[in-house]
């Protein structure tokens, strides 16, 4: 991509942000025209003095969609950086967030944490969770000999074997008809009641860990070829491998205490998004970034607007969209290779 | 000594020695070829010299330093090393694996290449004549393309001592001449260059210094002439060599064949 039109897909990129983040708002049972979330957004940020919206519609838009949409592109950006990261950390394209066992653990904390009663912190069980098996996982692997991908992947994928079982079995012995409608939901993935605590959770999470990936982009790129490669090029890549799982691992686990285990983003967005731009990482990062929160945000519009009133876990439209499109892009990938 | 200077290396795998006690000095301005046969330690006694094999003992100096000791992104300025075969499941373009080569250089936000970066660059796929696939991805090249793509990184990272391991083996013949006529160039320019190679008048024409493996160990150091003889080719490779002479020239000219061949048009019967 020469330099003039990478400059042009940034700023259309975040064009279309702005503009989808006005449209989601717009979008819902309760009719908002466009000037009126215009005007409620500006009066909120103070920059319009008078807020001519009756006091429903005004909390309707800044209350209830706009914490929503905001969560919804926050994490969208979220997991597709971390999917782009663990894609090249472990040198397997079928990699996720996820991949380490993470919403499996997270799944685990969650359903333990509502089953002792404690639903409220359920985000909280979910956090620990996904840490503690992101920790179970490392230790296996360190115990096979180190944390290569190859080992890396095959602790995760027995670590998560085991705390889905220990989930379904916690679920099979003791959950009654309303906690597993909850749980179903949350192993799903749903934004469902995002208000602005869980918007401010994501903006932390995301202002914690993302500038420590992008600013990974060099490193990642020396990946390309293998650790010894990455070490010839002069990258400390014990040290590289273990911030970047770090980071990673704290943004997908607040991203999973807050939405639950929403599925495809992470996977889907950064093999779309390297098509197109290729492997360069200090392109490839921000640029997931960008699409993975327009992804999310549109596909989060349509879970909560489709089946109105009822609404559906994000995590059922993400697959619907992102398992075709994944299949589109391999087959792209053939094409052109 | 200016150039680089191993002493007594050793590496352990799995119980056994795969450098055994291994040193050898290869002069700044000069082309030193690493001989032996597959399993000779070859690869895993420039591993060691890299710092990306550990080992148990000895020492690897450059110019005086300690290269082993060296931060990464200080030895990745003063030290590249080109793999036998490298392979990748990213989407590259020629062009951005030989810029792979600048990332030593690169600060940590720098979003894009500098004018020098894409000089350098520009001018190494040049030498490698490789100018005309810069924009092709590196995945759908063929091996010997992908190994001329692979050099051209190494020479952007402005090396004073070069590593290669069998840089020449999936190149056509007219490509190796290239490869080593531009390594030579590098050379006697100052670096210190170190290679792998399997062919042994190749070696002998373009190389200054010949170390010849075995077993972990090194058995023989010398100039060509002095190394290429027919009992340490018997020695080290098992096989039986007639040592000709280039003609019209002093090179030596080597014709082998196996020790035990029932076909043979250099021997009688």
């Amino acid at each position: 991509m020469a330099r003039s039109s990478r400059l042009t897909a940034y700023l259309a990129l975040w064009g279309l942000l702005l503009v989808s983040v006005v449209a989601a708002v717009v979008f819902g049972p309760a009719d908002i025209a466009p000037l009126d979330a215009w005007t409620a957004i500006f009066h909120h940020l103070g920059l319009v003095a008078e807020n001519p919206l009756p006091l429903m519609r005004d909390s309707i838009i800044w209350d209830l969609r706009l914490p929503r949409v905001l969560s919804a592109l926050g994490m969208g950006a979220a997991l597709a950086l971390a999917g782009t990261v663990m894609q090249v950390m472990t040198r397997n394209p079928l990699a996720d967030p996820y991949l380490l066992g993470l919403s499996s653990g997270a799944a685990l904390g969650a359903v333990l944490f509502l089953l002792a009663g404690a639903a409220l912190l359920m985000p909280i069980g979910a956090f620990l969770g996904s840490l503690g098996a992101l920790a179970l996982a490392l230790s296996v692997a360190h115990l096979l000999g180190g944390a290569t991908p190859s080992r890396a992947i095959l602790a995760g994928i027995c670590i998560a074997a085991l705390a889905s079982a220990a989930t379904s079995l916690l679920i099979f012995w003791s959950a009654t008809g309303g906690s597993y409608r909850e749980i179903l939901s949350w192993l799903m993935g749903s934004l469902g009641g995002a208000g602005w605590a869980d918007t401010g959770m994501v903006a932390l999470g995301l202002l914690l860990c993302a500038p420590v990936i992008l600013a990974s982009g060099r490193g990642l790129d020396a990946f390309a070829f293998g650790d010894d490669a990455a070490a010839s090029l002069g990258i400390d890549i014990v040290r590289l491998r273990w911030t970047l799982l770090a980071a990673t691992a704290l943004l997908t686990g607040v991203m999973v205490a807050i939405g639950g285990a929403i599925g495809f983003v992470g996977l889907v967005v950064p093999h779309a998004v390297r098509l197109v731009v290729g492997s360069r990482h200090r392109l490839l990062l921000p640029m997931s970034m960008l699409v993975g929160a327009i992804f999310m945000l549109w596909t989060d519009t349509a879970a909560r607007t489709l089946f109105d009133p009822r609404e559906l876990p994000v995590g059922i439209v993400t697959a619907l969209i992102g398992a075709p499109a994944f299949l589109l892009i391999l087959l792209r990938y053939r094409r052109i290779t | 000594m200016s150039g680089l200077v191993v002493e007594g290396i050793e590496v352990r795998a799995g119980g056994r020695a795969l450098v055994a006690g291994a040193s050898f000095a290869a002069p700044a301005g000069g082309m030193t070829a690493l001989l032996g046969p597959n399993g000779a330690g070859k690869s895993t006694l420039l591993g060691a010299v890299l710092g990306q094999r550990r080992i148990v003992a000895g020492s690897v100096a450059f110019d005086g330093v300690d290269l082993r000791a060296l931060r990464p992104a200080d030895r990745a300025r003063l030290c590249a090393f080109v793999e036998q075969t490298a392979v990748t499941a990213e989407r590259l373009t020629v062009r951005d694996v030989a810029m792979l080569g600048r990332v030593p250089f690169q600060g940590t936000w720098q979003s894009a290449p500098s004018a020098t970066d894409d000089a350098v660059v520009s001018a190494c796929l040049d030498d490698l004549g490789m100018t005309a696939f810069s924009s092709r991805l590196y995945h759908t090249l063929s091996g010997g393309e992908q190994q001329r793509v692979q050099m051209a990184r190494a020479l952007a990272q402005e090396p004073k001592l070069l590593l290669l391991d069998e840089p020449t083996s999936h190149l056509d013949i007219e490509a190796q001449l290239l490869t080593l006529d531009l390594l030579r160039r590098r050379a006697r320019a100052g670096s210190t260059v170190v290679l792998a190679l399997h062919d042994l008048n190749l070696a002998a024409r373009y190389c200054d210094r010949l170390v010849a493996m075995k077993s972990g160990r090194i058995v023989a150091d010398g100039p060509p002439a002095a190394v290429l003889t027919p009992a340490l080719l018997l020695e080290v490779y098992g096989v039986h060599a007639t040592i000709l002479t280039v003609p019209g020239s002093d090179l030596p000219l080597v014709v082998y064949d196996r020790a035990d061949s029932t076909f043979s048009p250099t021997k009688s019967g």
